[in-house]
C-alpha cells in the first residue's frame, strides 16, 4: 500500500470543521473551536503501525459503524470524480457528482449526529485503499460502486434491528433507501434491468422479495480490505 | 435478555436512565421478585412497561395493524402492476422485463405478509384492488402512476420502522424483514423513475408527476426538506445544494397520510 495510513492533511480538516461547527449552538461552537484551534498548530501524531478503528457499543456503535460505512463510500465516489475513466459519458459524469455529493452529505451529517462520540473524534481521518478494484474504466468503476453499494444496502438492513431508539432508527431508514436507489441505479448501468436482480433480492424460498440483510461482523470482513486498521466491531449489539 | 446489562448500556447514553423509572429501588426490587420467582418469560413485558413509563412512548401501532397496512399497500402495488401487464402497453424487451420483476415481487411481499399476519393469530388483509376507474389508459401515464406507488411505498415502510422495534415473529425480527421490503421497494422506484427518465431519487426540485398524484411528494416532512435532526444539512462540511441535500435523505410519510383520499386512500377500489 503506498498510501499514508491516516490523511495528514490537517488544514482541509480544520476548515471542515470550522464550517461545520457554524451550525452547532454558539457555546458548544466557541469550546469546540479552540479545541479545533489547538490542533492547528499541533503537529500530527505519527501514523501508528497497527492501528484500530474501534466503533464502540450500542447505538452510538452502529452510527459510527454507519458513519465508517459512508465515509468508504464518499471517499470512493470522490476519488473516481477526482480521475474519471477515460470512457466515462457526461451522463457518467453528472450521476457520480450526485452519487459523491449524497455520500458527502450522509458522512458530513453522520460526523455532526456523533460529535464527539465520533470514532475518529480525536482528529484522524481514514485513507481508505480502493487498489482492489480497477478504477480506469467505466466497466470497472460501475462495478467497484455495485459492490459497495450493494453492501451499504445489506448493512443498513442488517443494522436497523440493532437500534434501540426510534428516532436513530428513523435517520438511518431515511439513509438506506437513498442507498438502496444508488444500489439500484449502478446495477443498471452495469447490467441493464439488474436493480433488483435475483442476487440482491431472493427469487424464491422463505426470502422472496427481500433484500439481502449483513450484521456488522459479517459487513466489517467485507470492507476490511478497504480499510488500512482493524475495525473492532465486537462490543457492537448483535440482538 | 440481560436486563441489568440494558440498563447499564441505556445509562451509557442516558445518565439519568434511572431516574426516570419510578425510584431505582422499586426497580430493583420488581427485578428481583421476578428472577425469585423464576418467571423469565414475564420479564420482556415487564422491561416494555418499565420503558414505556420510562420514555413516555404511547402505546405504538400494534404489529399486526402495521403487517396488515403494509399488506394493504403491496395488495395495491400488485394490483396495479397486474392491470399494467394485462393493459398490454408495456413495450416487449427491457421494460417487460422490469415490470414482470416488480411484479413478482410485490406478489411474494403479498404472500410474506399475509403469512406472517396468518402465523401472528390476526387476519390478513384480502381483496385490496387498484381503482379500475383511476388507471391509466396510457403506458407513460401508467409509469407516472408506478412511480408514485414505489416512492410512497418507500416513505410509508420507512414511517412504520419505529412501531416495529424488538416486534418478532418467532426468531425473525419484522423490523428487518420490514426494511428489506423498504430496500427492495427503493430499488423499483429507482428503476421506474430512470424508466421515466428521472433522476433515480428524488430531489428537491421534483414534482413531475401528473394530476391527480401532486401530493406525493408532500406531507408533513415534504420531500424537499433538508432538515435533518435540527440541522440544516446544507451547511453542513463545505456546503450542498437543496437538491442534493433532500436527495440524500427520503422522508416519512405517517399511515394517516399514506392512506388518506389524495394519495393510496384515492386508489383502493
Amino acid at each position: 500500500m503506498s498510501e499514508p495510513l491516516f490523511s495528514d492533511s490537517f488544514l482541509a480538516r480544520t476548515l471542515r470543521r470550522r464550517s461545520f461547527f457554524r451550525v452547532v449552538g454558539a457555546t458548544v461552537a466557541t469550546s469546540t473551536l479552540l479545541l479545533a484551534g489547538c490542533n492547528d498548530n499541533t503537529n500530527p501524531d505519527p501514523a501508528p503501525t497497527t492501528a484500530s478503528l474501534t466503533l464502540g457499543s450500542g447505538d452510538n456503535g452502529l452510527l459510527n459503524y454507519a458513519y465508517l460505512l459512508e465515509q468508504l463510500e464518499a471517499a470512493f465516489y470522490q476519488k473516481v470524480v477526482d480521475a474519471f475513466p477515460a470512457d466515462f459519458t457526461a451522463e457518467d459524469k453528472a450521476a457520480f457528482v450526485d452519487l459523491r455529493d449524497h455520500e458527502v452529505i450522509h458522512r458530513e451529517f453522520f460526523r455532526y449526529a456523533l460529535g464527539t462520540n465520533a470514532y475518529d473524534s480525536g482528529g484522524t481521518s481514514i485513507t481508505f485503499d480502493f487498489s482492489s478494484f480497477a478504477l480506469t474504466t467505466r466497466a470497472g468503476v460501475y462495478a467497484a460502486a455495485r459492490t459497495l453499494e450493494d453492501t451499504g444496502v445489506a448493512a443498513y438492513n442488517g443494522a436497523a434491528k440493532l437500534i434501540a431508539d426510534t428516532t436513530t432508527l428513523r435517520l438511518l431508514a431515511k439513509i438506506a433507501s437513498v442507498e438502496a436507489r444508488h444500489a439500484a441505479f449502478v446495477r443498471d448501468q452495469v447490467q441493464p434491468g439488474s436493480f433488483a436482480a435475483s442476487d440482491v433480492v431472493a427469487d424464491s424460498g422463505d426470502a422472496a422479495g427481500l433484500d439481502t440483510a449483513k450484521t456488522p461482523l459479517e459487513v466489517v470482513e467485507l470492507i476490511a480490505k478497504f480499510v488500512p486498521a482493524t475495525i473492532v466491531a465486537t462490543s457492537l449489539p448483535t440482538s | 435478555m440481560n436486563i441489568l446489562r440494558i440498563i447499564e448500556q441505556l445509562s451509557e447514553v442516558d445518565a439519568d436512565v434511572l431516574g426516570r423509572f419510578d425510584s431505582r429501588r422499586t426497580v430493583f426490587k420488581t427485578l428481583g421478585n421476578t428472577a425469585k420467582m423464576g418467571a423469565l418469560a414475564a420479564a420482556p413485558a415487564f422491561v416494555a412497561s418499565l420503558f414505556q413509563k420510562a420514555y413516555g412512548q404511547t402505546t405504538s401501532t400494534s404489529v399486526i395493524d402495521v403487517l396488515n397496512y403494509a399488506l394493504t399497500l403491496e395488495l395495491l402495488e400488485e394490483d396495479f402492476y397486474k392491470k399494467m401487464v394485462a393493459a398490454g402497453q408495456v413495450p416487449a424487451g427491457a421494460p417487460q422485463g422490469a415490470i414482470n420483476l416488480i411484479l413478482k415481487h410485490e406478489s411474494a411481499h403479498v404472500k410474506l405478509l399475509t403469512d406472517t399476519v396468518t402465523a401472528l393469530k390476526g387476519t390478513p388483509k384480502t381483496g385490496v384492488k387498484f381503482k379500475s376507474s383511476a388507471f391509466p389508459a396510457d403506458y407513460a401515464t401508467q409509469l407516472a402512476y408506478a412511480q408514485a406507488l414505489e416512492d410512497t411505498g418507500v416513505r410509508a415502510y420507512k414511517g412504520q420502522a419505529g412501531n416495529l422495534i424488538g416486534a418478532m415473529a418467532g426468531t425473525t425480527s419484522l423490523l428487518q424483514v420490514a426494511l428489506q421490503i423498504h430496500s427492495v421497494e427503493a430499488r423499483h422506484a429507482a428503476h421506474i423513475r430512470t424508466m421515466r427518465m428521472q433522476a433515480p431519487w428524488i430531489p428537491a426540485a421534483d414534482s413531475n408527476l401528473p394530476a391527480p398524484l401532486g401530493p406525493v411528494y408532500t406531507g408533513a416532512t415534504r420531500e424537499d426538506n433538508v432538515m435533518q435532526a435540527g440541522v440544516d444539512v446544507t451547511k453542513l462540511g463545505a456546503g450542498y445544494s437543496a437538491n442534493d441535500a433532500a436527495a440524500a435523505f427520503d422522508e416519512i410519510l405517517t399511515m394517516a397520510e399514506v392512506t388518506d383520499s389524495s394519495r393510496a386512500g384515492g386508489l383502493i377500489q
